[in-house]
């Protein structure tokens, strides 16, 4: 089976053009000397100095990154904590509850999770703004993940922290020396996944900012709603680029520490 | 700190009692990060949900007064009624809502299934070198941002789109098609967004069977279209119930696509809630909205995890 059947290959070759052919467009149309987003009238990067030149949607994207960064920076430390308390934490009261509230909000409609959190911003008196903002992104990110460093825990050794236990490390010691540098991809992946996330949201966002913070995702909502922009397709050209290079790091990183991971394997087992 | 060694003493130095504290910290932070943000938020939205509508701030009454005491609370609970329910009971916009949402949320499953499942097929079936690029550009549009992909197709589908261009020069239609702003607009835009969670779970259920029950499939008479019938399709159960599933429940509750891409026809209840909370300030309504939806998505959210966990423990 080392040869594709024509089948398959007219599946693969039909079903990636699907997935990529509108955003190539996208891209293309981004460098359109015409307003008119549909007409092709020669090649401009006019759109691009136009959206350096935007304060607003400026403004907006400092507002989304400096939310993205906190909320998934919290995030990983919160669902680290919580895939560890899943996987190695036993028995312990409300443990169903607890895996439970970790996995909901991954199907949960955004609609629901934002108006329920916006409920009790209000109840509670906070003021909506980018701590409000924070705080929603932080609490749906921590449960993906969550699941991405929980999937890590389960398939590695526990005999490993055990054995870093026996030798006299404290468990903070066999978290920090053993398990830490073990799960740091799907740390790292999972923070990637979270601060993409945040970076995406619109519904929830929507819910929980005030007219003192407002996001990239929401000022692109309300432009989108009046029709196609080129500007817009200049944006998402840029945040398209910024997601790519980003993924493709990521992979890189993660297969190079699986390779080492390996190679240090074989090397143990050797000296055994 | 850096010789593991010489930290024996300090860290075993708070015994028991200390790594209990620590356990019990480990535990209890995210826990109740969960209850304040993610558990008692639902019972807000049930109690809104029970209130009636007020042109205050908030913009809903009761609200609970401690300072009263007891009589405070009793009051409280008396003036509760089921009023904005019995309200979604007698205007058809609410049920008709409710039902167009999963009557396009079944269908578009259904679609997003018969794209993905050969794509994941021959992904599964590919050289072993290529599958992890093939992943990643699975993945990668999963990562770029949702709703710049809905955008995309805006472009594309409307009267004067790309679409409408290439089918009026290569002479298959003389009129443009209206299509954004109509219902096949949102499907379309459903499966291509939701694209990669259908093929990702196929994939890895169909990336784990033997090849060689396929071939003894054929050796016994079987033809090709038969084999994959009778057993590649049952083998990669799991991952068909799992992908639909990841597909119907958050289509559901689905905002962004309707709004963006249908027309004033489209009815899905996420945007019934949304222009029942932005618009019309109406959150008693918003949040009864949001009950019943979520009442509709219990059924299919514990069948999703029973298949899960049936799954992992069939693997174990």
């Amino acid at each position: 089976m080392n040869r594709l059947s024509w089948f398959n290959a007219v599946s693969l070759t039909l079903g990636f053009a699907f997935l990529y052919i509108p955003m190539v467009i996208l891209i293309i149309f981004s460098f359109n000397e015409s307003k008119l987003v549909t007409v092709w009238a020669g090649f401009s990067t006019k759109w691009y100095g136009e959206l350096a030149q935007n304060e607003a949607f400026l403004n907006a994207a400092w507002v989304t990154i400096r939310v993205a960064v906190f909320s998934s920076t919290l995030a990983t430390v919160l669902g680290t904590a919580a895939a560890y308390v899943l996987v190695r934490g036993g028995r312990f009261f409300g443990r169903t509850l607890f895996s439970g509230m970790i996995y909901a909000p991954l199907v949960m409609p955004e609609v629901i999770t934002g108006l329920s959190l916006l409920l009790l911003f209000i109840g509670i008196g906070l003021d909506r703004g980018i701590l409000t903002i924070v705080l929603a992104h932080t609490t749906f990110s921590m449960c993906f993940v969550s699941v991405v460093v929980s999937s890590r825990l389960v398939t590695f050794d526990k005999s490993l922290e055990e054995a870093a236990l026996d030798l006299g490390c404290s468990p903070a010691q066999a978290f920090r020396l053993v398990t830490l540098p073990i799960i740091a991809p799907a740390v790292i992946s999972g923070w990637l996944l979270a601060f993409t996330l945040s970076l995406d949201d619109l519904v929830i966002a929507s819910f929980t900012s005030g007219p003192s913070a407002t996001t990239l995702p929401i000022k692109i909502f309300s432009a989108v709603r009046l029709g196609v922009s080129p500007e817009i397709n200049a944006l998402s050209t840029i945040m398209i680029a910024v997601v790519t290079v980003g993924v493709i790091t990521a992979s890189l990183v993660t297969k190079r520490a699986m390779v080492r991971q390996k190679q240090d394997e074989l090397a143990a087992a050797r000296t055994e | 700190m850096g010789r593991p060694g010489l930290a024996v003493v300090d860290g075993n130095g708070c015994g028991f009692a200390g790594k209990l504290m620590r356990r019990a910290l480990l535990i209890a932070v995210p826990y109740v990060w969960l209850l304040a943000l993610f558990l008692i938020p639902f019972f807000i939205v049930l109690k809104i949900s029970l209130s009636d509508v007020e042109l205050a701030i908030p913009p809903y009454t009761p609200t609970l007064d401690l300072s009263q005491g007891w009589s405070g609370i009793t009051d409280f609970f008396s003036q509760l009624d089921f009023e904005n329910f019995v309200w979604l009971t007698e205007d058809d916009l609410y049920w008709k809502a409710y039902l167009s949402s999963v009557k396009i949320a079944l269908i578009s499953t259904v679609l997003t299934l018969l794209v993905g499942y050969p794509i994941a097929y021959g992904m599964a079936r590919a050289p072993a070198e290529w599958r992890p690029t093939l992943m990643m550009l699975v993945i990668l549009p999963f990562w770029t941002s949702f709703l710049i992909r809905v955008y995309a197709w805006m472009g594309i589908l409307s009267n004067e789109g790309y679409l409408n261009q290439i089918l009026l020069w290569l002479g298959i239609i003389s009129t443009p098609l209206t299509i954004l702003n109509t219902n096949t607009a949102v499907y379309i835009g459903i499966v291509y967004t939701y694209l990669p969670f259908m093929i990702l779970p196929i994939y890895s259920s169909l990336e784990r069977m033997d090849e060689s029950l396929i071939e003894a499939a054929e050796d016994l008479g079987c033809s090709r279209l038969k084999a994959f019938w009778l057993v590649t399709i049952p083998l990669s159960r799991p991952g068909i119930i799992a992908g639909c599933f990841l597909v119907m429940i958050p289509v559901i509750g689905e905002f962004v696509i309707p709004s963006l891409l249908g027309g004033s026809s489209t009815l899905m209840i996420g945007k019934v809630l949304w222009e029942e909370f932005f618009s019309n300030r109406d959150w008693p309504v918003a949040s009864a909205v949001a009950v019943v939806l979520l009442l509709i998505l219990v059924i299919p959210i514990v069948l999703f995890q029973r298949n899960q966990q049936k799954q992992t423990e069939a693997e174990q």
